[in-house]
C-alpha cells in the first residue's frame, strides 16, 4: 500500500491504495468520479481518457503512484458550473454521441487533439488524431463534426480571455 | 409540427449527463457491503471438468466463497433456454443440449465459466479465481461449421447427432425446380457470411441484491429489456418470482443485440447473492466480452437465382449453414431461420423460392442476435448475387435491379412476409443521383491513368423492422409476444411521465418519445419524463431490438395519449361549460373552437386530481395505460451506393463516396436517425472490410482483444451522404418503419459489391482486408 497525492479537478487528494492500483481505478472507486470508463483490458479504446499535467492519457495504463504529484482533470472538471465546455457543447449540438459511454473519453482525447493542433484542424487530421478512441454507436461521423465545430468554438473562447 | 414536435431535429435531453460524466451505468454503483465477482472460466474449447480444488482459493485475503457449476445444479436454478421453437423440415422439434449456468461436467467453449470467486475486492476475487484449480480432461473439439459437420467429428450434445440443431426450410421446392428448369440463365454463388463480435463499449455487468426478510431481489443489469430479463430469470431460471425480483437497466452503454439475451452471469450473481447474503457485483472485461458475449452472423451458403431471356428473375435457391455455437442463446434459433430466410425475396418479384437452413453446433462461443440479425446475412446475399448476376449478364446492376424492382404494393413473396408499402425505385434514383453515376466511368478513367482501380457497389437492401405481430410469430413458433406498453401519466402540475418497455442504450428515446407528446399536446420536451428500464416503475415490456422501439412502442405511446386526451377534452369540455366535441388542444391549452375560452394543461390536470369539479361519474386522476400490439412488420428499405478506390499495389481500399437513401417513412428526429444510419452504415463497413472472429482448429478465440479484433475507428470510414426518401408505414399510427439496423443491414454488400467491381474478381471474402484484396488482384502467389 502506498499512500499518494495529486490535484484532481482543482482539489488536493490523498489516497491510501494498492500499489497495483491504476488512474482509472483511483478516480472510479476511491473518488467516486464515475464518467471516466473502462472499455477494454489493452489500451485501446480510450473511454478512459483524462488529462494529466494538460496532456491527454490513457488512465486505464498509468499506475497511481505514476500520477503522484500530478495535476489530474476528468470530464467532471472541463465545465465551469453551468457553462458547458465548448467541446461539450459541441458534441451535444451535433449528435456526437449515442449511448455515451465512448463519450467522456472522446471529449477527453478531442480537447486535447484541438489543443495540440491549436485550432488548425481539417476532417483527416481528425479522423486520424481519434485513432485511439472507439467509438461503436456514432460510426464517427458526427464526432469528427463535432471536434470541428468545438475547434472553431475554443478559438473563439480562447480570444475573448 | 411544433418546434419540438415531429420532424424536428431538437438536440437531445438525456446528453447532459452524458457530456458531463454523469451518466449513471452499472458499473458506476456501488452498494452497501458489496462483494465482487470473479468467474473461473475454461481456457479449453472442449473438456471434461474431472475436479475443482478451491482449496488454496478459499484461503486468500478478502475471498468469501468459492461456488460450483455443481452447486448451482444442485440448488435447482433452471438451465438457459432458447425462447423460439424452430422444426426441422422433417417436423422433429429442435434438437437442443443443456446448458447449465456455470459447467459442472463438461465445457464446450474456451471462456465458458466452471466456477465464481466471490471476494471483498475485485482484484482480491481476480487473484483467488488464479488460485482456483481445475482439472479438465480435453476432448477434440470442432471450431467451425464444416468440422463439426464432417464425418467422424467429435460430437458436443448427445441430444444433437451429428452437431445439428436443426435442419430448417421454407418456400416451395418444387416451384423452385420447376423455375430453374425453364431459366435462361442461372448465376450461382458461394459466400461466407464473417462472424462478428458485437462490442457495445460498455461491456455487461451486473449487481445482485438479496433482501432476506423481504426473501426480494434487485438485480442491476446491462440490458436492453430488463422485463424480459425478469420474465425469463422467474419463469424458467427459478431465481424468484417476479414479484419478488425487481430489474433495473440503468444507463446501458450500447447493446446491438448482445444485451438482449440473459446471461449466465447476471443468473450466477442473483443466485451467490443470496448464498453469501450480500450484494455481489460483476463486471465483465473486454476478453470476457469477447468469449462470452452472444456472437453474430457466421453464414456459410450457396445460392442460384434463376433469370428468363429478359433477365427476369424466375426462382431463388439458398442452401445455408449456420454456426451456433456451443449452446442456444435466447433467440437463436430464430435469426438464421424467421429472420434471414424471410427475407430472401429482398426487393425484387421473386416468383418462386426455396431456402434451406442447416443449424450447427461448434466449440465457439454462442451466436445469436447482433444488428440487424438474419436480415444483414439475408441482404448480403441477394445483393452479393443481384450484382454477380449483373457481371455474368453483362447489364447495368442498376437496371438489372429496377427490372426486377416490386413496384406493386401490398407485395406478399413466396416466404412469408407481406411487404406493405414502399418506392424502390424513387430510392435507387435518389442514390444515383447523389452519387453522380453517369459520371462514374469518367472518374473511373481518371483513376486508372493514376495507377488505382476504381469501383462503384450497390446495395437495395429491405428489411423485417417492428418486431413483431404476437400472433405471427407465436405461429412461427416465438416463446413470447412481441407487443409494447406505455403509460402516459400527466401530473396534477401538469408535467408528463411517459414509462415505456422499450429501453434506450443510445438510441435518444428521452428525446424522440418526448417530441411525440409536444406534437400532440404543443408543450415543451423539457415538460415531458421518459421513464423506462425499471420493472419497479414500468408494469411490462419487451424492450429495444429489431428496430422497434418507435413503431411498436412510440405506437403504444400514441394509444395511451389518445385515452389521456380523450378524458382531457371531457375535463376542459366541463370546465368551459361547452361541448367536448368543440374542444381542441393546440400549445398546451384546451380551447373551444371558434371562441376564446381556453384553459390550459396544468388547470385541467390540477381538476382531474382535485376531482372537485369534474363530470358526474368520472374518476378522478389522469393517467392512462395501452398495449400495442403491431398488425405487421413494417419494411424500412433503401439504395446504398458505395464508391471505392483500390491500390493495386498494397491491396488497400480507400472510399471515395457512400452514399445512403433510405426510406424509413416518416421520421420524427431527423438528427437522431441519421445518426442511427451512421452507427449502422460503419458496422457494416466494419464487417466487410475489417471485423472477423477467428478461432484456430483447437477453438481458441485468437481474437479475443482489440489489439487483434479490428474494430473501425475513425479513419476506416468515410462522411457519408444522407437521402431520405418516404413512404408512410400504414401498419401503425405514426406512419414509421424504424431505423437502428439499416446501415448494418445493407452497407456490406454495396462495399464488397465496389471493391470486386474495382479489382475485376467477384471472389472475395469479408473481411476484405488489404491482404485478401491483393491476393484477389494478384492471385495466390
Amino acid at each position: 500500500m502506498s499512500t499518494v497525492k495529486l490535484t484532481v479537478n482543482g482539489r488536493a487528494v490523498s489516497a491510501e491504495v494498492e500499489d497495483r492500483t491504476l488512474l482509472v481505478h483511483l478516480l472510479r472507486d476511491h473518488l467516486n468520479l464515475t464518467g471516466t470508463h473502462v472499455g477494454c483490458d489493452t489500451s485501446q479504446c480510450g473511454a478512459c481518457v483524462v488529462h494529466v499535467d494538460g496532456r491527454a492519457v490513457k488512465s486505464c495504463t498509468m499506475l497511481v503512484g505514476q500520477a503522484n504529484g500530478a495535476n489530474v482533470t476528468t470530464i467532471e472538471g472541463i465545465s465551469k458550473g453551468d457553462e458547458l465546455h465548448p467541446m461539450q457543447a459541441a458534441f451535444r449540438d451535433n449528435h456526437g454521441l449515442q449511448c455515451g459511454y465512448c463519450t467522456p473519453g472522446m471529449i477527453m482525447s478531442a480537447i486535447d487533439i484541438v489543443n495540440r493542433h491549436g485550432g488548425q484542424l481539417d476532417e483527416a487530421t481528425v479522423r486520424q488524431e481519434l485513432e485511439g478512441n472507439i467509438c461503436r454507436c456514432t460510426g464517427y461521423h458526427n464526432i469528427v463534426k463535432s471536434v470541428l465545430d468545438a475547434a472553431g468554438r475554443m478559438k473563439v473562447s480562447a480570444a475573448a480571455e | 409540427m411544433g418546434v419540438e414536435g415531429i420532424g424536428a431535429s431538437v438536440v437531445r435531453k438525456e446528453d447532459k449527463r452524458f457530456i458531463t460524466g454523469k451518466g449513471r451505468y452499472v458499473d458506476d454503483i456501488k452498494l452497501q457491503g458489496m462483494t465482487h465477482a470473479q468467474f473461473v472460466r475454461s481456457p479449453h474449447a472442449h473438456a471434461k471438468v474431472k475436479g475443482i480444488d478451491s482449496s488454496a482459493a478459499l484461503k486468500m485475503p478478502g475471498v468469501v466463497a468459492v461456488l460450483t457449476g455443481q452447486q448451482i445444479v444442485d440448488d435447482k436454478v433452471g438451465n438457459l433456454i432458447c425462447g423460439w421453437a424452430v422444426s426441422s423440415k422433417d417436423g422433429t422439434p429442435m434438437k437442443m443440449g443443456a446448458w447449465p449456468a456455470m459447467a459442472p461436467e463438461t465445457v464446450r467453449f474456451v471462456g465458458q465459466a466452471v466456477a465464481v470467486v466471490i471476494a471483498e475486492t475485485k482484484n482480491q476475487a481476480k487473484d483467488a479465481a488464479e488460485a482456483v484449480v481445475v482439472d479438465y480432461e480435453e476432448l477434440p473439439a470442432v471450431a467451425n461449421i464444416r468440422a463439426a459437420i464432417a464425418p467422424g467429428a467429435a460430437q458436443l450434445h448427445p441430444e444433437a447427432p451429428g452437431n445439428v440443431v436443426y435442419d430448417w426450410a421454407i418456400g416451395d421446392e418444387a416451384a423452385v425446380k420447376d423455375a430453374f428448369s425453364k431459366a435462361a440463365n442461372v448465376v450461382t454463388l458461394e459466400l461466407t457470411n464473417n462472424r462478428l463480435v458485437p462490442n457495445a463499449m460498455e461491456p455487461r455487468a451486473a449487481i445482485a441484491e438479496y433482501n432476506d426478510a423481504e426473501e426480494h431481489f434487485t438485480l442491476y443489469t446491462t440490458s436492453q429489456n430488463p422485463h424480459v430479463a425478469r420474465l425469463v430469470l422467474s419463469a424458467f431460471y427459478n431465481i424468484a418470482p417476479e414479484h419478488k425480483l425487481r430489474v433495473i437497466a440503468p444507463d446501458v452503454g450500447g447493446g446491438f443485440g448482445s444485451k438482449i439475451f440473459i446471461y449466465p452471469e447476471e443468473m450466477v450473481a442473483l443466485w451467490a447473492s443470496k448464498k453469501v447474503n450480500r450484494p455481489v457485483k460483476w463486471t465483465g472485461d473486454r476478453t470476457e466480452a469477447f468469449l462470452t458475449d452472444a456472437h453474430g452472423r457466421d453464414h456459410v451458403s450457396k445460392a442460384e437465382l434463376a433469370f428468363d431471356k429478359d433477365n427476369k428473375i424466375l426462382g431463388l435457391r439458398v442452401k445455408t449453414h449456420a454456426n451456433f455455437g456451443a449452446y442456444m442463446s435466447l433467440f437463436s434459433s430464430s435469426v438464421p431461420t424467421y429472420l434471414y430466410a424471410t427475407l430472401l425475396s429482398g426487393q425484387y418479384n421473386i416468383p418462386a423460392i426455396y431456402a434451406e437452413v442447416m443449424g450447427v453446433y461448434t466449440n465457439s462461443s454462442p451466436v445469436d442476435a447482433y444488428r440487424g440479425a438474419g436480415r444483414p446475412e439475408a441482404s448480403f446475399l441477394i445483393e452479393r448475387l443481384m450484382e454477380t448476376s449483373a457481371r455474368q449478364l453483362k447489364v447495368d446492376p442498376a437496371e438489372l435491379r429496377r427490372k426486377n424492382f416490386i413496384t406493386v404494393f401490398p407485395h406478399q413473396t413466396p416466404v412469408i412476409m407481406a411487404y406493405d408499402t414502399g418506392d424502390f425505385n424513387a430510392s435507387l434514383d435518389a442514390a444515383l443521383k447523389t452519387v453522380d453515376y453517369a459520371g462514374f466511368p469518367a472518374r473511373q478513367a481518371k483513376a486508372k491513368s493514376e495507377g488505382k482501380l476504381r469501383g462503384i457497389g450497390f446495395s437495395c437492401y429491405i428489411e423485417a423492422c417492428g418486431i413483431a405481430p404476437s400472433k405471427a410469430v407465436g405461429s412461427l413458433g416465438a416463446g413470447v409476444g412481441l407487443w409494447e406498453s406505455a403509460e402516459v401519466r400527466v401530473n396534477p402540475v401538469g408535467t408528463i411521465e411517459i414509462l415505456t418497455g422499450s429501453h434506450s442504450h443510445g438510441q435518444g428515446h428521452e428525446t424522440t418519445f418526448a417530441q411525440l407528446i409536444s406534437e400532440r399536446l404543443g408543450v415543451p420536451i423539457s415538460q415531458v419524463q421518459i421513464v423506462h428500464g425499471d420493472t419497479d416503475k414500468v408494469q411490462f415490456g419487451m424492450g429495444t431490438y429489431g428496430s422497434r422501439s418507435l413503431a411498436v412502442g412510440g405506437s403504444a405511446i400514441i394509444k395511451a395519449m389518445e385515452k389521456v386526451e380523450a378524458k382531457a377534452k371531457k375535463i376542459a369540455a366541463h370546465q368551459l361549460e361547452a361541448s367536448e366535441d368543440d374542444i381542441v388542444i393546440e400549445n398546451g391549452e384546451f380551447k373551444v373552437t371558434g371562441t376564446d375560452k381556453s384553459i390550459a394543461l396544468p388547470m385541467v390536470a390540477l381538476a382531474a386530481y382535485t376531482a372537485h369539479n369534474l363530470p358526474d361519474g368520472m374518476e378522478p386522476g389522469l393517467k392512462e395505460s395501452a398495449f400495442y400490439d403491431p398488425s405487421n412488420f413494417t419494411f424500412p428499405a433503401g439504395t446504398y451506393i458505395c464508391e471505392i478506390e483500390v491500390d493495386p499495389g498494397t491491396g488497400k481500399t480507400s472510399f471515395v463516396n457512400f452514399v445512403a437513401a433510405d426510406d424509413f417513412g416518416r421520421l420524427i428526429n431527423p438528427m437522431i436517425v441519421e445518426g442511427q444510419v451512421h452507427g449502422g452504415l460503419t458496422q457494416g463497413i466494419g464487417q466487410a472490410l475489417l471485423e472477423g472472429a477467428v478461432y484456430d482448429d483447437s477453438g481458441q478465440l485468437v481474437t479475443a482483444s482489440f489489439m487483434d479484433y479490428a474494430m473501425p475507428r475513425a479513419d476506416d470510414v468515410p462522411t457519408y451522404k444522407l437521402q431520405h426518401t418516404t413512404t408512410l408505414c400504414p401498419g401503425n399510427p405514426l406512419g414509421v418503419k424504424g431505423c437502428g439496423e439499416a446501415g448494418a443491414i445493407g452497407a456490406s454488400a454495396a462495399v464488397i459489391n465496389a471493391i470486386t467491381n474495382a479489382i475485376g474478381n467477384n471472389k472475395l471474402e469479408m473481411p476484405a482486408t488489404p491482404d485478401r484484396v491483393w491476393h484477389a488482384i494478384h492471385g495466390q502467389a
